[in-house]
């Protein structure tokens, strides 16, 4: 009680200061990047960060009262979401100072855009079966390979690159992690449309592409311990993309180019609400076409909202006990699972409230065509960010405690770990 | 526990002093002796539940001699209840207290509660008429009136303990009346009925059939007013047999599991093979939703929610079909072994699929969701 008492005093204290600071600094009228770089040399554009790189060191939890503040108060934030985040944190936890003088700075303004180049056609859910392969040529790093899936790499600057440098070891002490500048003769970046007819990702082509030696991110050789922070902060990206696109009303040059930018930066995520099935439209189109006088669209209807309340009501649960300071109980690995079933039941209540409307797309199909954008978004649901079966794996081992699948992968060099044949 | 999705730790260790008593008084080789009994409880375990722990008396205020905890605790307890498929006239009793709470005039709750809450007295609810049919609307039998009180006519079914209990609360209408309109609640003598236990599938739950052959019967609260307080008293009746369903679905994902870890083929824990693991992965999502459903359904009758309609039904349909799907896979990853009579499984199995129906199959819940969300 008494800790959670000085902490809402601190939160006061924190608030003030911060709210005093955007009173004496605050300016729309700015362009973007001037702002940002007020904010920056504050240190509460990133307060939860070290103070020597631009943060002042306090917890996550004050730093999102920070952000809060800033929020309320109707200012602009630093470029705070997004991949960029990923590098930012990987880059703070294991980077030189090299790289947080070089890197951290311009993608906190959002003048440097960042891409994650992990997944190959070769290894989806195997990812520390890559084979792009990084050689050192006395001079540079050399990088020959193919990425797949990479968000925003038609318009990075950068990329965070996992590589195999090391063929004769077992296949996780054989990788090494760099930091790779996207705009140069042997980055090749093509769009990759879905099935769903947007192209929110990009195929990435290296061909002798060349990474400086000290653009590497810790050893030769421990890329995989590194990549494990980037994915353990992929999770929050989704949330950070959320408040992102809530939008800004503001006036002012510093709100025009932020509506500039989230529109470049959104694009590619805005199909992302129709792959998790739309739950919220199903009632009302329901009623909208007397669907909901046929018991057996009842029944459909009925199956999502039990799913849906149920994982919402699991979700709450993880945090009100995550609140409590309670250890986290096997809850809190399954919403991923949940939304890939809530998805897959909302098409199917969808299909059968559109009929034969369900057969046209565009500008002919019900919505508008966004319920035709649901039934062609809905499977990347359980395939996306780990498939439902890697999902079940990690369900299984870690919160269950069942034992491991027998491996035949890790015990020898990846010389001689079978693997797919790249074209 | 919500709307703040979480129990104190005072409720937590309740429900620990709860399930220590389970294990200590309902391990299964006990409930398979009382399972074949015509009582189907052992009264020396029901005075020690009802007068030392309370439970009995759980969720009726002090006022009439109950424990004055909430809905919560009640649900608490019917979970773990479930968890040791515990053989007592407990639920029967849970639904005549929370139809006399619910309809009974304040005199009415003066004299009826305080046996019910200290388990001298045993009572349940007589509603259902046809097996597939769980709306009070439907309701045929006759309550008469003539100079000397109320006259009943008519006969129940699927009346839980029904063939034990001293106290019945009936549902009967006026004649000539029908729908919602002209329905009242009812105390009848449980002597002075013809009854009949019924073969259950699932032998841990007593099912009794009742005929009312002009037996007099004392008027439960106002005259007509069960068109309004029957729907409350069987939302609350699915919440807590929700309740109790997450507990049994629990139990057989545990035992799944323990299995699992422990049964060797081709040299291995069937444990260790995908097929297993991701159908209990499947299993740990389904139990944990349905638990999620069954504890904010709880809240909602605690807190008097206006979505309890919608949400009652949600958690029925909910816990009870993930209660029969865990009992199914459990069966099925004990293979063999699992179809005994000598494995435990069976006695979840039959509970489950008993619970399943009871109330309401997940059809008829599904529907009213729907119908009653937003309504």
């Amino acid at each position: 009680m008494s800790e959670s008492t000085s902490t809402t005093a601190r939160e006061t204290q924190i608030r003030a200061e911060v709210r005093a600071w955007l009173e004496d600094n605050w300016d729309p009228n700015l362009s973007l990047h001037e702002w940002r770089n007020r904010l920056i040399d504050s240190g509460w554009g990133c307060a939860s960060w070290p103070e020597q790189w631009y943060g002042k060191g306090l917890s996550v939890g004050l730093g999102a009262v920070v952000d809060d503040e800033i929020r309320q108060f109707g200012a602009v934030s630093v470029a705070k979401a997004g991949v960029r985040m990923l590098a930012a944190a990987t880059i703070l936890e294991h980077g030189s100072d090299l790289h947080k003088e070089k890197f951290l700075r311009p993608l906190l303004t959002g003048e440097d855009t960042w891409c994650q180049l992990f997944s190959e056609p070769g290894s989806g859910s195997d990812l520390a079966g890559l084979t792009t392969r990084a050689d050192f040529d006395g001079e540079h790093w050399v990088i020959n390979g193919q990425k797949v899936w990479t968000t925003s790499a038609h318009h990075a600057q950068y990329g965070m690159l996992l590589a195999r440098t090391n063929w004769d070891v077992p296949k996780h002490q054989g990788m090494t992690y760099f930091l790779i500048e996207m705009e140069q003769p042997g980055v090749e970046v093509r769009p990759l449309k879905q099935m769903n007819g947007h192209a929110s990702f990009n195929e990435i082509f290296f061909t002798d592409a060349k990474i400086a030696p000290e653009f590497m991110v810790s050893t030769e050789g421990n890329g995989w311990k590194v990549a494990m922070t980037t994915l353990a902060h992929e999770r929050r990206l989704a949330d950070g993309i959320r408040s992102w696109a809530r939008g800004e009303k503001g006036s002012g040059r510093v709100f025009d180019e932020l509506r500039a930018e989230i529109a470049t930066v959104m694009e590619p995520y805005k199909w992302y609400p129709q792959r998790a099935g739309r739950v919220d439209l199903l009632l009302e189109r329901a009623k909208a076409t007397g669907r909901i006088n046929d018991p057996v669209v009842r029944q459909a209807i009925a199956e999502v909202l039990i799913k849906a309340k149920a994982a919402e009501w699991t979700g709450r649960r993880v945090k009100a006990a995550h609140a409590l300071g309670r250890p986290p109980g096997p809850e809190g690995s399954l919403g991923k699972l949940a939304g890939s079933q809530v998805a897959r039941l909302a098409a199917h209540a969808h299909t059968l409230i559109a009929g034969g409307e369900a057969m046209l797309a565009g500008d002919d199909g019900a919505m508008n065509g966004l319920i035709s954008e649901i039934l062609v978004s809905v499977p990347a649901e359980s395939i996306a960010g780990g498939t439902d079966e890697i999902q079940r794996n990690i369900i299984s081992e870690r919160s269950l405690g069942m034992p491991k699948e027998a491996r035949t992968d890790i015990d020898r060099p990846f010389r001689d770990v079978p693997r797919n044949t790249v074209s | 526990m919500p709307m703040q999705f979480s129990f104190t730790d005072e409720q937590e260790a309740f429900r620990l002093s709860v399930r220590r008593f389970m294990e200590d008084k309902s391990p299964t080789t006990e409930v398979r002796k009382l399972m074949a009994t015509p009582e189907g409880y052992d009264p020396a375990v029901w005075r020690q539940m009802s007068q030392e722990l309370g439970l009995t008396g759980i969720h009726i205020p002090e006022r009439y001699g109950g424990q004055g905890f909430g809905f919560i605790e009640l649900c608490m307890v019917m979970e773990e209840m479930g968890r040791a498929v515990f053989c007592a006239p407990y639920f029967s009793n849970v639904l005549a207290a929370t139809a006399i709470l619910e309809a009974g005039t304040e005199s009415q709750k003066q004299a009826l509660l305080p046996a019910l809450a200290d388990g001298s007295r045993l009572a349940t609810l007589a509603t259902t008429e046809a097996p597939a049919n769980w709306s009070a609307e439907t309701t045929e039998t006759t309550a008469e009136q003539n100079d000397s009180g109320f006259r009943l006519n008519g006969s129940k079914t699927l009346v839980v303990d029904g063939h034990t209990a001293d106290l019945l609360i009936v549902l009967a209408r006026s004649p000539g009346t029908s729908g919602a309109y002209g329905l009242s609640l009812f105390t009848v003598a449980g002597d002075s009925v013809s009854r009949r236990l019924l073969n259950s599938l699932d032998e841990t739950r007593k099912l009794a059939q009742i005929e009312f052959d002009n037996t007099p019967a004392e008027l439960l609260g106002e005259l007509h007013g069960a068109g309004i307080t029957m729907p409350r008293i069987l939302d609350q009746a699915a919440v807590a047999l929700a309740s109790e369903s997450v507990g049994g679905a629990q139990k057989m994902l545990d035992s799944a599991l323990e299995y699992a870890q422990m049964r060797m083929q081709f040299g291995r824990p069937i444990g260790s093979f995908q097929a297993i693991k991701h159908k209990c992965a499947d299993l740990l999502l389904e139990v944990e939703l349905a638990k999620s459903t069954a504890y904010y359904a709880a809240a909602a009758v605690a807190e008097n929610a206006q979505d309890l309609p919608a949400v009652a039904s949600l958690a029925k349909a909910c816990s009870c079909d993930t209660y029969m799907k865990a009992a199914q896979e459990c069966l099925q990853i004990h293979g063999g072994i699992g179809f005994t009579w000598e494995n435990d499984t069976h006695l979840y199995f039959k509970r489950a699929k008993s619970s399943q129906v009871f109330l309401g199959d997940p059809n008829y819940h599904r529907d009213q969701l729907v119908l009653r969300w937003e309504a």
